[in-house]
């Protein structure tokens, strides 16, 4: 295990800041998460040509850059910094990884390069209403036709779902339970059957939407029935993701505190001189620090293809997820009144940190995931 | 680093093990082995006892020291604190008089930092050292010092000027510790252990040679073991291990544990023991507790976030950078974690938490881990002031008011100090 990046490493994340600061500035994060669609389609296609970001760890042969997960990490976590509003992790992360791990070879020849180009934004659909981002609780089903597939159900809480080219939906054979009998189909947007809509959320940066499948025409991705291992380690490789975007949230909005208690002055001193706020900005630090081990080592763990990977992923995830939120919500305290109002960054971070959270179970969830994992029973 | 030059170092410490490592040698004699060949103290330069390698290949040669079940350098305060102290800040002279009986485990330090006005204010310090021809006569007395009552020599900072800003009139010495001057008497822990002592001195006496670094420049020199200091303790965690072997070197090797460092003994369970956490929680039946599993799980997350970024922190010194300021964060995560773990003891023992006598979980080791853990955030500088340095160099923030542009003469002092 490596604890360091390399100078190429270094560079990678440089670049991608310069142009995430000259791309997605806050004024540009605010206007677009006041729009239905949360994204700016122009931006996120020079992203994907420019700098690969569909494709950073998609082998060279689907189009990708051939990167691993460590860059990927990195990638994730300059976008959590700058709350990009983009199809990034929908994508990138959720619907590339399940097409690469339950896709068939043809398959994924046909889906990826499109994703790596940033032409297609996809996205996965797992949860349903009842908000569990497990596979078990996957209840869509999956009927054959004498032409094909059909899917019947409601997915709730997709990633850019009402808007996504392609929608990559997890689903089951009837009447099978558990991990038995779970499929991955792969359906156009516009499709026929599928009723998609905006879900009005706390976090305007991250659009999720409900879709209604009515018999909607399907194709499998890989063999009906084996999809669980896929989908499983693609949640696994999500939470790892979602965990590097945290930090690199967590980092941005405690730097911004940070500075703001450098120059805020109260009682003819910089409140950043009073303990009470400086030891708790120590506190954060360290918290953020902790987090980005997790975020690092899980990383590390994925581009090793390491035993242990799915224990840390929701190690990782419930670190990150705690650090985030702690940090956010006493940033907004440490700003005191303007903290509170609409116009402050801060709670953007803060909408940020809680719908993160939540997104893919929450810490609690995630820590019992963990020691179940690691067999401690 | 390259592989080949692992490979190459690992070569060579294997080779040389195989012709020199000897459990029937004395003690002295074999580290008297491993100062002069470098291999005890890998990342020391080539001239004062070590090798001048780098951490991760020094990782290598401990690996294969471990490996072969040979017996390392003497460990505790005077190797931890004050050998690296002398390694950077003594004279030529001293490094050639000092170093080698560290390693050898013939002389034992301890650190006279500490007094009863002034701890985390330790450049308050009034302990008082003035000149008398070649040497100084030392009056005043130190508190919570740790192995003062088995120590040669002692790490001590003392005030040689009085008229100038706190910080510039401290003078760092190696003082002898057996000679009528120097009284120790032993202070007793709420653990109930005594492993520091309170140290008074009346005339004692110490060489103007061995001044460590300039005089009334001690506070530069007292910088680097503090900075040592907030490392020290993952060093010892590991020190029971490699005790178990057989023959007359290993016979010494426990006498050393169990006299010297007696005072460590305790030491791990004020880490908390985060490393028991499971096994109990399994073998007392509580991990069916939900509220248990969180409280597991939440420390393992800690101890191992806090492992890694220890490790983070090290592959950045290997790139060059002197212990700096993420030490504190390391000492508060230390505390974080010692502290989630001796809830989660307690949560799991239960009722029989509340032993401490032999039908106590696990020998009594639950029992002193709940009674030794506050110590984590109180040695080796507290948690607050920690705190104080990461806000103020890490993260840049402005200092408190500060006495410390004033001469020392004038600054405001506890009562009877
Ligand atoms: C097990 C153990 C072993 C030790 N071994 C040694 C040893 O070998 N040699 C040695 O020299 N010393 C040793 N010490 C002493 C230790 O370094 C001091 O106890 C410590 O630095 C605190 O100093 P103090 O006890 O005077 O407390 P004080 O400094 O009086 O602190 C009291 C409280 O005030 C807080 N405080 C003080 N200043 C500030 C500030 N600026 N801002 C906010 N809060 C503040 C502290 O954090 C603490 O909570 C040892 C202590 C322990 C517990």
């Amino acid at each position: 295990m490596q604890f360091g990046f390399s100078a190429e490493q270094e560079e990678f994340r440089g670049v991608l800041r310069r142009f995430l600061e000259e791309r997605s500035p806050t004024a540009e994060v605010r206007r677009l998460m006041e729009t239905p669609d949360g994204f700016d389609r122009e931006v996120w296609k020079q992203a994907c040509s420019d700098l690969g970001l569909s494709g950073i760890h998609l082998p060279e042969e689907y189009g990708g850059q051939g990167f691993g997960f460590v860059e990927l990490g990195i990638a994730l976590e300059e976008s959590g910094r700058a709350l990009l509003c983009a199809p990034f992790f929908a994508s990138a992360v959720l619907a590339a990884n399940a097409v690469l791990l339950g896709a068939t070879e043809a398959r994924r020849k046909e889906i990826l390069p499109a994703i790596a180009s940033g032409r297609t934004v996809a996205t996965l659909a797992l949860t349903e209403p009842d908000g569990r981002w497990e596979v078990p609780a996957i209840a869509l089903t999956a009927s054959p036709t004498s032409d094909g597939w059909r899917l019947d159900g409601t997915k709730s809480f997709v990633l850019d779902g009402h808007t996504a080219d392609q929608i990559v939906v997890a689903a089951r054979l009837p009447d099978t339970t558990g991990t038995d009998g779970i499929s991955l189909f792969v359906v156009p947007g516009h499709a026929a059957g599928l009723d998609r809509a905006l879900l009005p959320t706390l976090d305007a940066t991250r659009k999720l939407a409900r879709l209604v499948f009515s018999g909607v025409p399907a194709e499998p991705l890989g063999e009906p029935g084996t999809g669980a291992d896929a989908l499983e380690r693609t949640l696994d490789l999500a939470s790892i993701a979602l965990a590097s975007e945290m930090v690199g949230g967590a980092q941005k909005v405690l730097e911004q505190t940070t500075e703001y208690a450098k120059v805020r002055v109260q009682f003819g001193r910089p409140i950043g001189s009073f303990q009470a706020i400086k030891h708790r900005l120590a506190e954060l630090l360290l918290e953020v620090e902790l987090a980005k081990s997790a975020a690092y080592f899980a990383a590390e763990a994925a581009a090793a293809d390491d035993p242990e990977l799915p224990a840390l992923a929701s190690l990782a995830n419930a670190c990150c997820s705690d650090a985030y939120r702690n940090v956010a919500s006493e940033s907004i305290q440490i700003h005191g009144g303007v903290g509170f109002t609409w116009e402050n960054d801060t709670h953007l971070y803060f909408k940020r940190a809680r719908s993160s959270e939540l997104l893919l179970g929450d810490p609690a969830a995630q820590r019992e995931r963990m020691l179940a994992k690691w067999g401690i029973s | 680093m390259s592989q080949h030059s692992e490979e190459t170092v690992r070569a060579e410490v294997r080779a040389w093990l195989a012709e020199n490592w000897d459990p029937e040698l004395r003690l002295t004699e074999w580290r008297t082995l491993l100062a002069d060949s470098g291999w005890g103290c890998p990342t020391w330069p080539r001239e004062w006892c070590g090798r001048g390698l780098p951490e991760p290949l020094a990782e290598a040669v401990r690996e294969e020291f471990e490996r072969a079940g040979a017996v390392g350098v003497a460990q505790g305060g005077g190797t931890a604190l004050a050998a690296v102290t002398l390694l950077e800040h003594g004279s030529d002279e001293q490094k050639r008089a000092l170093l080698r009986p560290i390693l050898t485990g013939e002389h034992t330090w301890c650190q006279l930092f500490s007094e009863p006005g002034s701890g985390s204010d330790l450049a308050g310090l009034t302990t008082r050292a003035d000149r008398d021809g070649d040497e100084y006569v030392v009056n005043g007395q130190k508190v919570w010092t740790t192995s003062a009552h088995h120590a040669r020599y002692g790490m001590l900072l003392a005030r040689t000027n009085w008229d100038v800003p706190k910080h510039q009139g401290i003078t760092y010495f190696a003082i002898e510790m057996d000679q009528p001057g120097v009284e120790v008497r032993p202070l007793r822990q709420m653990n109930g252990h005594a492993s520091f002592n309170e140290v008074f001195f009346t005339d004692a006496r110490v060489a103007a040679a061995n001044v460590i670094g300039e005089v009334d420049r001690g506070w530069t020199v007292a910088l680097t073991t503090l900075a040592h200091e907030r490392r020290m303790a993952d060093g010892l965690r590991s020190l029971v291990r490699g005790a178990r072997g057989e023959g007359p070197i290993f016979d010494e090797y426990r006498r050393e544990l169990a006299s010297v460092m007696e005072p460590y003994k305790w030491y791990p369970q004020r880490a908390g023991r985060a490393d028991l956490v499971v096994k109990r929680a399994q073998e007392t039946g509580r991990l069916a507790d939900p509220a248990v599993r969180q409280a597991v799980a939440r420390v393992l997350i800690l101890a191992r976030t806090a492992e890694w970024t220890a490790k983070r922190a090290k592959a950045a010194r290997v790139l060059g950078r002197p212990p700096g300021p993420e030490g504190s964060l390391g000492k508060l995560a230390a505390s974080h974690v010692a502290r989630a773990a001796a809830d989660a003891h307690a949560l799991i023992s239960g009722a029989d938490a509340l032993l401490c006598g032999p039908d106590s979980p696990m020998d009594g080791v639950i029992a002193e881990v709940l009674v030794s853990v506050p110590a984590v955030s109180i040695a080796g500088g507290t948690d607050e002031i920690q705190r104080n340095i990461i806000g103020e160099r890490v993260l840049g923030l402005p200092k408190e008011p500060s006495d410390a542009g004033r001469p020392f003469r004038e600054v405001a002092r506890n009562v009877g100090s």
